[in-house]
């Protein structure tokens, strides 16, 4: 069995989203980067395959050097191998097609990816690559059980779940519940160390076609200071969500 | 050069992020100088309803094939579609079926994708929108030349606009293929009665200030009492009190309802993220340093044991009284 998991390197969740050069890029000063914590689930669900079952466990990211650390963290978490596509990931078409041309030749059972990454939640990437790739896509992916070839995976609907069948390959955009927050691995020293002598190929990005650019960011505005309403006069609150707020 | 967008139906019936959507495609049809074109898959009912909100022509597909969602070939017959009425834009709810076939539309079209777009584009050439980004912490304005594009909106953004138009409907066939049916549906297990979260106009919301998942029988009072969802921050989630599908937040759930009300929960930055954009934020909390209050409209320091039963008191005699 082989697993592709796509891995996203974004500001860790606790950021403060500041923006530079006239609002036009995001600021990373100061800013700690992380596996995105969709990816997470899926990276883990795919280690928990390759102990129960042996599976080779590639790990991928369309990014600059400065997102190595990320890579080898994924490689600590038990990886067997990296491949880093050296560009920018500005597009989701880009980084979709330039994952697609890799991925293409490899011929993996399983391209598990998180189901949007933190920073930009597109949710673009992981289907226009199951569909370049041509296999099927399972958005919201929160479980997944695999039988030899067949795979039997849960996905999220609106107020419910849907369990779907089908044989591999196919592409799965995780979230929680793929294993549970609980289950999250995190990189051991002995991991660490090994991670240092595993391989981390860097691949030249091809030609891709960007679709889309961002001119300009924005923060939401401030909210006007909250009126405080006193614990024992909760009619007050009633009445103003009515009369003010109109939500009652 | 049409607005095709696609109205999604729920066991054969309209939801609301539907007619936001065609009200959405109706206002960029016009906007481009154009048509909105609605197609419908599975639908039961009396899909004239869409003129409503603007549709100028409706689509039905009605093949056997597709009675049940399945995102290959749906993503494909709307594909197929926008072949035939020529439509250069396709309208997504950003619902989870919607998510699950916007990029393989996109992919296939070779279209420009933006997801999560809150407002019309504000020009036309270059074609501009504003979206979601970092987890409702920011908006990005994206910018396309790509002619074909497809957008999806985030459900309670825009909002249902009505506007009746003259509607025609013309029925539309695809015919799946067996690439489609690579995944099969086995079970759908559909929580009967549940407002979904992302659409839900009212949420009632509690953290670990609630102490254990036997003091909720308060909040579903409360939520049933204003015919809200329900929800919960990411360590109540985490401990298994609730159910992930409840959890909002940076990595759960983002929600813009009209009303959060927010019980037992300090308003971590990640929790924020997920909820700062609803309209009005409620939240009660013993601790009157929780950050939460710097983003609330109204506050109740107390104990949640205390102020939520009067609250429901409070609610049940306002509505005898309106």
């Amino acid at each position: 069995m082989k697993i592709l998991v796509c891995i996203s390197h974004v500001p860790d969740t606790t950021s403060k989203i500041n923006f530079t050069n006239n609002n036009t890029e995001f600021d990373s000063n100061g800013i700690t980067y992380v596996i995105n914590p969709y990816d997470e689930f899926g990276l883990t669900r795919a280690m928990v395959i390759k102990e129960t079952s042996g599976a080779t466990v590639t790990v991928i990211n369309v990014g600059p050097s400065s997102t190595e650390p990320t890579l080898r963290k994924a490689l600590a978490i038990g990886a067997d191998n990296a491949v880093r596509i050296n560009a920018e990931p500005t597009d989701a078409n880009y980084v979709a097609r330039l994952l697609a041309n890799y991925a293409k030749n490899e011929n993996f059972d399983l391209v598990i990816t998180g189901r949007e990454s933190i920073d930009y939640n597109g949710g673009a990437v992981p289907g226009m690559l199951a569909t370049y790739l041509d296999i099927p896509f399972v958005n919201a992916c929160l479980g997944l059980e695999l039988n030899g070839n067949q795979a039997t995976v849960i996905r999220e609907i609106d107020g419910g779940k849907e369990t779907l069948q089908g044989n591999l390959p196919m592409l799965l955009a995780g979230q929680k519940g793929l294993v549970e927050e609980k289950d999250l691995r995190i990189p051991a020293m002995r991991g660490i160390m090994m991670a240092r002598k595993k391989p981390l190929t860097v691949i030249e990005a091809g030609d891709a076609e960007k679709q889309t650019s961002v001119l300009k960011f924005d923060l939401p505005e401030a909210k006007a200071a909250c009126t405080m309403i006193e614990a024992d006069n909760v009619d007050k609150l009633v009445q103003l969500l009515h009369s003010e707020a109109k939500v009652i | 050069m049409a607005v095709l967008v696609y109205a999604e139906s729920w066991n054969g019936s309209f939801k609301k992020a539907t007619f936001e959507a065609v009200s959405y495609a109706a206002q960029l049809a016009n906007k481009i100088g154009t048509d909105a074109i609605a197609i419908t898959i599975a639908h039961q009912g009396d899909a004239n309803e869409l003129g409503n909100y603007g549709a100028n022509k409706i689509l039905t597909i009605t093949d056997e094939t597709l009675n049940s969602f399945n995102n290959q070939s749906y993503a494909n017959a709307i594909v197929a579609a926008s072949n035939h009425v020529n439509a250069e834009t396709v309208v997504i709810s950003n619902t989870n079926n919607g998510k699950a076939i916007a990029p393989i539309i996109a992919a296939k079209r070779e279209a420009a994708l933006i997801t999560n777009a809150i407002e019309l584009p504000s020009s036309l050439s270059p074609f501009t929108l504003k979206r979601k980004a970092f987890s409702s912490k920011a908006y990005a304005l994206f910018s396309t030349d790509s002619n074909q594009k497809v957008i999806s909106i985030t459900p309670n953004a825009f909002g249902i606009h009505e506007t009746q138009v003259s509607t025609t409907i013309e029925s539309f066939s695809y015919n799946t293929t067996d690439s489609d049916q690579r995944l099969k549906s086995v079970s759908v297990d559909s929580a009967t009665g549940k407002i979904p979260l992302p659409e839900a106009e009212l949420v009632v919301s509690a953290g670990r200030g609630l102490k254990g998942p036997e003091n909720w029988g308060m909040i579903e009072e409360l939520a049933d009492l204003l015919g809200a969802a329900t929800a919960c921050s990411k360590p109540v989630s985490d401990i298994g009190w609730r159910s992930h599908s409840e959890h909002v937040g940076q990595t759960g759930i983002a929600i813009n309802p009209q009303l959060y009300i927010a019980v037992g929960i300090s308003g971590a930055i990640q929790h924020l993220a997920g909820v700062n954009a609803s309209k009005n934020i409620v939240v009660i909390n013993t601790d009157p340093e929780a950050p939460f209050f710097k983003a609330a409209d109204y506050g109740i320091v107390g104990d949640a044991f205390e102020v939520v039963p009067k609250l429901i008191e409070a609610i049940k005699t306002h509505k005898s009284n309106n």
